[in-house]
């Protein structure tokens, strides 16, 4: 006899299972998409035709999505580099320095990003005369992720024990080769997994560029809704389209966190 | 090998809180040499050994290293860092990479500080390594160590850049009484081999037993120094004879 309740139950010294979990998660998905035909079905009209409408504007979800990837891909890249260097810079000598990356910090995460987009964009690129919304959006967004960024690589800077340092410094490294063997792996070991969050939100936030006029993806489905007025047909696609480039990154973080796995 | 710490002072904090742990202190020492530090805990032993290390500056004092003056001012940092490159330190906590191989922790320094080929380095970490019984260790994380196979680890760190001068600062206090005989077995060992070496320890047998000098400290001075014999004898000031009383009651 098969014991039932080890599907329900997790007893306390046991470890979860991943491919129950995955099984629950999948039962879960199902009843909620059951359940949701079911309501938006009957509110909504949810007919055959209602998706075939939407499909003649793929290629439109397409180009979105994969301008979203690209955006959000840059993003990632330029706001690492920002984030590592304010990260730096908020622990400099150098006081002016520290200041200003303590500033910049404080303002970016201050403020709401919607706010720092219109303002940016509006006000600061076409100010200096900058044209091109994709170029600007990908600052902007790098802007702001690089500011979150920094605390989070800050704070795995200093967790990392004085007494690495010291034994570091005992050894005869160089401030740029104790920042390189010692710092470095053990702050990204601590940092992973607000890493991984800061990136999803990066992919998530990149959704706010619509409103400057930018055909990533949710303008795409804006726009198909409002050619096609399928709400559900414009939309689930859009939600989905997120998941595919968000839930990749939590899995990842997990594997290399597992990699990375030591004990002090 | 001579080693002389001349008016060293040292003091931590600012205004109230200010603390003067060593207070002109003068120590003069002529090695192949086991030299103890002993004393009362806050005596400024541990503040003295980092010192000597080049790990802290003396707000006043020299330190003299075959006559050398260490660099602790006056000079860029890079000179205190090559100052430091010629010792082997070994803490009481090990401070061991913990995201590094034992073996990568000894082959580090090695490449990365004294440029040797990684070839080379592996080869003298693997020999000094089987020479401490570390030979089935390698591989692993220190997480998977034992206080006293990590201590032996971080000796072989130590070692394996061939340092004119080993310090240990209570390289035992961390370990539990098994691991701390395994340890100071080691200790033992090298001292055969004739390293010059600085041990700060509460150990009081196995100082007597390996030491050839004590210097006594307490409030930031050195109290009482002479032949290990001599000083656990008839221990002269009234200070070492109070500390000595207490340690060995028991």
């Amino acid at each position: 006899m098969i014991n039932l309740s080890g599907l329900f139950w997790l007893r306390r010294e046991e470890q979860s299972p991943s491919w129950l979990q995955g099984l629950w998660m999948g039962v879960i998905v199902l009843l909620a998409g059951l359940l949701c035909t079911g309501v938006m079905g009957g509110t909504m009209g949810l007919s055959q035709g209602g998706w075939a409408s939407v499909w003649k504007y793929h290629g439109v979800f397409w180009q979105g999505w994969l301008l979203t990837i690209l955006i959000s891909g840059v993003s990632l890249a330029v706001s690492s580099l920002i984030g590592l260097g304010v990260a730096l810079a908020l622990r400099s000598p150098v006081l002016p320095l520290r200041s200003v990356a303590l500033l910049y910090v404080e303002v970016i995460r201050g403020t709401p990003l919607l706010a720092q987009i219109l303002f940016l964009f509006y006000v600061v690129a076409n100010g200096v005369g900058l044209q091109d919304r994709i170029v600007a959006g990908v600052l902007i967004l790098s802007l702001f992720s690089g500011a979150y960024l920094a605390e989070i690589v800050r704070s795995g800077i200093e967790a990392v024990p004085a007494t690495q340092i010291e034994s570091a410094r005992a050894i005869g490294f160089t401030d740029f080769q104790t920042f390189r063997y010692v710092i470095a792996p053990q702050a990204l070991r601590q940092i992973l997994p607000p890493l991984a969050g800061q990136f999803a939100s990066l992919i998530k936030d990149s959704s706010l560029l619509s409103i400057i006029g930018i055909g990533e993806f949710t303008l795409a489905a804006q726009q198909v809704n409002s050619a096609t007025y399928r709400t559900l047909e414009s939309y689930l696609p859009l939600a989905i389209g997120y998941l595919a480039l968000t839930l990749p990154i939590s899995l990842i973080s997990k594997i290399l966190e597992k990699r990375f796995r030591y004990e002090t | 090998m001579k080693l002389e710490a001349l008016g060293i002072t040292k003091t931590f904090g600012l205004g109230k809180d200010h603390r003067r742990v060593l207070d002109n202190l003068t120590l003069k020492v002529e090695f192949p040499h086991v030299l103890a530090l002993l004393g009362p805990s806050g005596g400024g032993k541990s503040t003295l050994l980092r010192v000597i290390a080049g790990l802290e500056r003396p707000d006043g004092g020299e330190v003299l290293l075959d006559n050398e003056p260490v660099p602790f001012r006056d000079q860029p940092v890079s000179a205190l860092r090559t100052y430091r490159r010629r010792l082997g330190v070994v803490f009481q906590a090990f401070n061991l990479f913990p995201h590094m191989t034992a073996l990568q922790n000894v082959v580090l320094p090695l490449t990365a500080v004294h440029g040797i080929p990684e070839k080379e380095a592996k080869e003298r970490s693997l020999g000094i390594m089987k020479r401490l019984g570390l030979s089935e260790h390698g591989e692993k994380l220190p997480g998977q160590l034992s206080g006293g196979q990590r201590q032996r680890v971080a000796i072989a760190r130590a070692l394996a850049v061939k340092p004119k001068f080993l310090l240990f600062d209570e390289p035992t206090s961390a370990l539990d009484p098994e691991m701390t005989a395994e340890v100071l077995s080691l200790i033992a060992e090298l001292r055969q081999e004739g390293i010059p070496m600085l041990l700060v320890t509460h150990e009081m047998g196995f100082a007597r037993k390996i030491a050839d000098q004590v210097a006594f400290l307490a409030n930031g001075r050195v109290l009482e120094q002479g032949e290990v014999g001599n000083f656990f004898s008839k221990p002269q000031t009234l200070e070492a004879q109070r500390f000595m009383a207490k340690v060995l009651a028991y």
